[in-house]
Formats: structure tokens, sequence, C-alpha cells
């Protein structure tokens, strides 16, 4: 199987993005329809709930880092205090509860990582929370994102240690714009440049955990990467063409990371980890 | 890879190095063991010594002593279930030579006094390679069902093993066999395609060379 976003475009000719990816899965790796349609209802419904208990304002990881800002964030959108609408507010919210619940031992659907988890689940559960859209549909986007991220592990990395912060929030921004685009019924091709523009946006973010865990700035980089998100899905939905060839932008990553020194690849060494703030920092927790 | 190797896997937080593959290495050790440890002593190397507290490593290896999925929601009171359920787990922190950095060496004692000392690594996304087993180097993933057994180093004891295997159309996938010392204690870890019955481990058990028989299902 060729893992490049031009050959998933192709092959989307005549059935659309999401049928071709689901074709693909059955005939190249084996998975049944029927086992596709079910596993991803689970995931789904896992999506849903770590959303909702990431609102819970008494949720807190246990560093102390992290947790019950979701909530904030949600009432503001919600209260139009916000800058962005309450569109975006939402979704911001959303990735941001979902990251808190992860940070705090809570059950989360890797996509494709557990640091990435709230990106994904948030667009796609805040574009069904204003467009009505049905499970099923959003089913559809989790195929394209699944096959998208396939495509961006295949080709360069969906891993912080290796590729930096760009691998894990971008790669999880790409597939969560593709998806956006597919629910909202944009072309195969427009789901490609959608990917591209995600990743060719935030291009060169480094994974820099302070004090190594999973909070800071990772559960901040959930919500900013869902709103890249759905910038990269506008740009497409409106006819925009990627000015790059997504396949190469995703070669432009994985060589991006191959360049970061080690300590910007998830050490907890440098970038916000080495504010002078981070180091040292106690949280109500300990 | 598929699809679901993306979108998933379903699991407890926060860190799928750090948390979901600690927690497989904690039920490999205790399906090694084949009991629920009375006694766990976890040593921490690398990465894992300095982040354990804040990513739940601890938890996660002491859920899966408890024989508890990655998915598991009692994860996050794992240690309370397992003091609760009688075990004495503590942690400490441990320097290894050519360790890779989220490394955990997980050593259990059971009821009936049996003991095991496994070494294992958490390689990313929630895969784990078990290194040593007894101080043996072993490597196996646990992502098939394997077959671990612990026999006398000696001619036809592989043989007759593989021999078995085959008679009941059993393939393997992969396959390694470590020893001591020449005639000595020696160990075979063997990664099957497909699931044998309970009575082949019964069989396996009674041969002379063969001292132990695990079957480790997918963790």
């Amino acid at each position: 199987m060729e893992y490049s976003l031009a050959s998933l475009v192709s092959s989307a000719e005549g059935v659309g993005i999401a049928r071709a990816a689901r074709l693909n899965e059955i005939r190249y790796n084996g998975l049944k329809a029927e086992e596709i349609n079910e596993r991803m209802r689970q995931a789904l419904a896992v999506m849903r709930q770590s959303a909702e208990r990431g609102f819970d304002p008494g949720t807190h990881s246990m560093s102390g880092m992290t947790g019950g800002q979701a909530v904030k964030l949600m009432a503001a959108a919600q209260d139009g205090r916000t800058a962005g609408g309450g569109y975006l507010g939402r979704a911001a919210a959303r990735a941001l509860a979902i990251a808190e619940s992860n940070a705090a031992m809570g059950k989360i659907v890797a996509a494709p990582t557990a640091g990435a988890c709230g990106i994904l689940p948030a667009a796609l559960l805040t574009a069904q929370e204003e467009y009505g859209l049905t499970d099923d549909q959003l089913i559809d986007g989790l195929i394209v994102a699944g096959a998208v991220g396939e495509v961006i592990a295949a080709r360069a990395s969906i891993s912080g240690a290796q590729g930096g912060c760009q691998a894990e929030c971008g790669s999880a921004a790409a597939m969560a714009a593709a998806a956006l685009v597919c629910v909202r019924n944009g072309t195969a091709q427009q789901c490609a440049d959608a990917c591209g523009f995600a990743l060719m946006n935030i291009m060169g973010l480094v994974c820099d955990p302070v004090r190594g865990l999973v909070e800071v700035p990772c559960v901040y980089r959930n919500a900013s990467g869902v709103a890249g998100a759905f910038v990269a899905a506008d740009l497409a939905l409106a006819g925009i063409p990627c000015p790059l060839p997504p396949d190469e932008v995703i070669d432009a990553m994985k060589a991006v990371g191959e360049q970061l020194p080690p300590s910007l690849r998830e050490t907890g060494e440098g970038g916000c980890a080495a504010c002078p703030s981070a180091c040292g920092r106690r949280g109500p927790g300990e | 890879m598929n699809l679901f190797d993306i979108i998933g896997p379903v699991m407890i937080g926060p860190s799928s190095s750090h948390t979901a593959g600690a927690a497989r290495i904690g039920r490999v050790a205790r399906q090694l063991l084949g009991e629920q440890p009375v006694k766990a002593v976890v040593s921490f190397h690398g990465s894992f010594e300095k982040t354990y507290q804040g990513h739940g490593t601890d938890r996660a290896v002491a859920g899966g002593l408890m024989n508890m999925g990655v998915d598991d929601e009692r994860l996050r009171r794992s240690l309370k279930l397992a003091r609760d359920a009688g075990m004495d787990i503590s942690f400490r922190p441990v320097k290894l030579r050519d360790a890779h950095p989220n490394t955990v060496v997980v050593d259990v004692i059971g009821a009936s006094g049996k003991h095991v000392t496994v070494q294992a690594a958490s390689v990313g996304g929630g895969s784990i390679l078990v290194q040593y087993l007894d101080g043996l180097e072993v490597g196996f993933s646990g992502e098939k069902t394997t077959l671990v057994i612990r026999h006398t180093d000696e001619p036809g004891a592989i043989a007759t093993v593989t021999h078995m295997l085959s008679s009941m159309r059993i393939n393997i996938a992969a396959m390694r066999v470590f020893r001591r010392e020449a005639g000595g204690e020696a160990i075979m870890a063997i990664e099957l395609d497909q699931r044998p019955r309970d009575s082949l481990i019964s069989a396996l058990k009674i041969l002379p060379a063969i001292s132990d028989v695990t079957l480790l299902d997918q963790i």
C-alpha cells in the first residue's frame, strides 16, 4: 500500500474519500466493514465521555499543574465573552477538556496520541453540535482522519520524542482538518489540502513538556490545535488550494523533526520546560 | 499499521508510553507469575524514574499487576486496590546500563512462594518489549499470544516443543531461545499466530526437560 495523500485522493474518485478510506482498510489492512463501524462507534462514545468529564471543575492532574480550566473557557464561549465567537470557543474548550481529562488519568482515545487526544474529537463533536451532524457522518470523519494519520505516521512520525509537537498536535490538527472538510461535504482534494494547510501552519512546533509531564503546554496546545484545524479546513473549503503538495509538506515536517535538537523533543529540557518558572514549580496536588 | 493504530488505543491517560505501556508491563509480570503477587518491588529507570508520579506510571504498573487492562478506569485507584487486596507494593529508583529510558524492573512474589523478575521497556505508543525474565534475555512484545517455557538446555528440547505445536496446526510467528549456560537453565519465548488449547500446555508441562510453561494472552 502506497502511503500518500495523492493516492488516497485518486482512490476517492467516484466513491468519495470516506468510502475510499474504508475500502483501503478492508483491502490492505484486513479489517472487516462491520468491525470498522463498531469500533469507531465505541471510539466516538469514549471521545464524548472524555469531553463531558473534562468539564468537571474538580478534574485535576496528579501534579496539580492542570485541570479545571476548560469549564471556564466553555462558560466564556457560551456567555459571549470570547473574541473568537461561540463556535470556535466551544471547540477550543472541548479540546482543553479532553486534554485535561487525559492529564487527570481519564479514559481517552489516543488520536493519534494521548498527548494530542483533544483535537480531533473536539473538532467533530463541536461541528456536530453546530450543524446537526449524525453519528454516522462523524464516523466517516474519524475514518478519513485515521487514513490521513496513517499517511503522516508512515511518511513522517506521530511521536513527539521523534518529531516534536508538530508530529503530535500537528498531526492531530491535520487529521481534524481533513475530517472537518469531510463532514462539511468538501472534496477529497480539499481534505488533502486542509491537511497540508494544517501541517504547514504548525510546522516546527517543538515538544517541550514542563517537568516532562503531558500537561503544560500540551493541554493548551490541544485548544490551539483545534483552532488551527478549523482555519485549515476553512481555507480548503473556500476553494483555496494548498500552495505546496500536501505530501511534500508531510515530508518537510519529518525533515524538520529530524533537525530538532533532542532538547526540543519530549525531553523536558528546552522551550517552555526551560522557563525559570517551570523548573521546580509545585502545584496543589503535591 | 491500520486505522485503529491511529484512532486508538482507548486508554487511561495521560501517556501512551508512561501509562498504557507501564500497565501492560505490569500485566505481563502478573501473567508470568501466574497468580496475584503478595509482594512487588518496582524499580524505575530513566524517564520513568523522573516522571513516574506525574504520569501515574506507579498506578499503571500496580493496575497491571492486578490484571487490569490499559482502559480500566480502576487504574487511577489501583495502588489502594492493590494494598487492600494484600499486595505489599513499593517503588524505587534504579540505574541500569544501556537500558531504554522508559525501563522498569518488576520483582514479584506470589502467595505460593513463586518469584519472578521481569525487566521491560515501554518503547512508544503503548508498545512494550519484555527484555529479561529472571535475568535471562527474552525479547517479546506481548502483542501476540506468547508461550514462555523454562527448560533445561539439552538436545531435543526445542524440537519436541515445535513438533507439538506443529501437530496442533499452530504456527510460530517468532521464537527466541536463551540459556544461562550450556546444559543449564534456558527459556524459550515463542510468539504464536493461534492460541493453543490448555491441553497442549498440560502436555508440555509433564515433559522432563521442561520446568515451567506460561501462556501469555495478547496484552
